[in-house]
């Protein structure tokens, strides 16, 4: 029998590149393509979005709190007693640009992007999206397109809701538990935070949301090998969506100007 | 003109090729058996058939139109031509019993939804299921599930019905059953069937022609009674289903 080609890491790695590119364009081209698939694209916002609200809203809260206590400790040690009203648009930059963004990235990867993955992979190794084709309805369009739109849209929207709930956590740390001036608190962060710096950080939720949904789908369409290839697509989908944010973050954060 | 013509048809899977310049005409109307050992390809050629796999080489014609060169989208278009019941079933988990039997129907008729539900009882009832619609697949034994993606498959009157493995998982009474659903759906409705089966009882019963796929190509086809006494040694170990014999792979 033939011996299976060995494919080189770097020519497999740029091959699986260029399949999620193509799942990518044929996803975004299928969005607008009629009929649209309203059902499985309500379905998808509420999972994508109406239920990740209380993961997002814990991770959001204690983000908020931890980031409003390291900025209180820093100004409280090197600027002196009475300078840590200052901290407040830091935190308030701070967690729209990045730390909201990559939390609910993270989060939604893991709990969405994994079950995207694994929904699909099973409809895959059940020959189920063989009989979608079979029965007429473009897998793509009926699978991936509402998942993309859905994650473009949910994301930015669990991002702002977490930027409200996080700099509500640095206030509640800093006002309300260290008793920091109110007054210069809220004035200090009105002077300097910008709406721009939410703007950025809705940027960078509307390429996460593409990411988890993109990885997500790819993962469960290519999955293979029974029960053990579903759950090895499931993992490699939060690994892969993970790192790619992180990654992704850095060059948003670079490209995208500090203030308008 | 044949219903079904495949022509010189070549698949592999990671440089394993599965179909080696298969050739296979099948006319419009008549019940086509295609037996061989598992792994042959026989599931696979009935993708090729249906659009959903891609020849490497070949070519596969539907009523003379190729369809191995069209586009997805085009393919999926003549998607109305054809029903097909998978080997396992394949019923959409999230769907109910209902949902999933007018899941064609409405991707490919503009019915009303009353319409649709009467065609989605009378094919549930064709299949001898009643009062199941409301069910979820998981809910079903192994036996229902096939009858439910039977009744899918001939929802909206296809002219081509594939059959994956239709008895397999089916106690012997059911499984004639279907081989009875399968002769009144060709007398009915005049469709064109591919079935895929190691159930020589089912091969018998519902074939007009039989086609034995070995080694990736038509190696024997004619009637059931020409397949009986076929002097070829292959064909003769499998019908027979012998351990012995030139099929040394299993």
């Amino acid at each position: 029998m033939d011996k299976p080609i060995q494919i080189p890491f770097f020519s497999a790695f740029f091959c699986e590149l260029g399949q999620v590119y193509d799942l990518a364009v044929k996803g975004f081209r299928a969005i607008f393509q009629r009929p649209f698939e309203k059902r499985n694209f309500w379905q998808q916002l509420e999972e994508v979005g109406v239920n990740s609200l209380p993961v997002v809203s814990l991770t959001a809260a204690f983000g908020g709190l931890v980031f409003g206590l390291q900025a209180y400790l820093a100004f409280h040690r090197y600027i002196g007693p009475g300078s840590e009203s200052q901290g407040g648009p830091i935190i308030a930059v701070g967690l729209c640009r990045e730390l909201i963004p990559i939390l609910v990235g993270l989060m939604v990867a893991g709990r969405v992007g994994s079950a995207m993955a694994a929904e699909i992979g099973t409809m895959k190794i059940t020959e189920q999206i063989d009989a979608l084709f079979s029965l007429g309805a473009n897998p793509v369009k009926y699978l991936v397109a509402p998942r993309i739109l859905a994650s473009m849209i949910m994301v930015p929207c669990l991002t702002l809701y977490g930027d409200v709930i996080g700099i509500f956590g640095g206030y509640t740390y800093n006002v309300l538990l260290m008793k920091v001036n109110k007054t210069l608190y809220v004035q200090n962060t009105l002077k300097y935070f910008e709406m721009w710096d939410i703007s950025v950080g809705l940027i960078k939720a509307l390429v996460f949301g593409l990411v988890i949904a993109i990885i997500g789908c790819w993962q469960g369409m290519t999955a293979e090998g029974g029960a053990e290839g579903v759950g090895r697509a499931t993992t490699k989908s939060v690994v892969v969506a993970s790192i790619t944010i992180l990654i992704l973050n850095f060059f948003l954060s670079k490209i995208l100007p500090a203030t308008l | 003109m044949s219903k079904i013509k495949i022509v010189d048809l070549y698949k592999s899977f990671e440089n394993k090729p599965v179909l080696k310049g298969l050739n296979l005409e099948i006319e419009a109307g008549e019940t086509m058996v295609i037996i061989g050992q598992s792994g042959s390809g026989k599931s696979v050629l009935l993708k090729h058939i249906i659009g959903i796999m891609r020849p490497d080489r070949g070519q596969v014609f539907i009523d003379g139109q190729e369809i191995s060169a069209l586009p997805d989208e085009e393919i999926m278009k003549l998607s109305r031509k054809f029903g097909m019941l998978f080997q396992g079933a394949a019923l959409f988990d999230s769907m109910t019993v209902a949902e999933n039997v007018a899941f064609g129907l409405r991707r490919h008729t503009r019915l009303s939804e009353s319409e649709v539900q009467q065609l989605v009882r009378t094919s549930l009832e064709q299949v001898g299921l009643r009062g199941v619609e409301h069910l979820l697949p998981y809910e079903l034994s192994g036996g229902m599930k096939k009858r439910v993606g039977l009744a899918r498959a001939i929802a909206y009157s296809p002219e081509i019905i594939l059959y994956d493995e239709p008895t397999t998982g089916l106690d012997p009474i059911r499984a004639d059953a279907i081989n009875c659903l399968i002769l009144e759906l060709k007398e009915k409705l005049r469709v064109t069937s591919v079935v895929i089966t190691h159930d020589m009882n089912s091969t018998y019963k519902v074939a007009d022609r039989i086609a034995m796929l070995y080694d990736g190509r038509i190696i024997e086809i004619g009637t059931p009674e020409e397949i009986r006494h076929s002097t070829n040694p292959v064909v003769q170990q499998f019908i027979s289903g012998r351990a012995e014999g030139p099929i040394t792979e299993w």
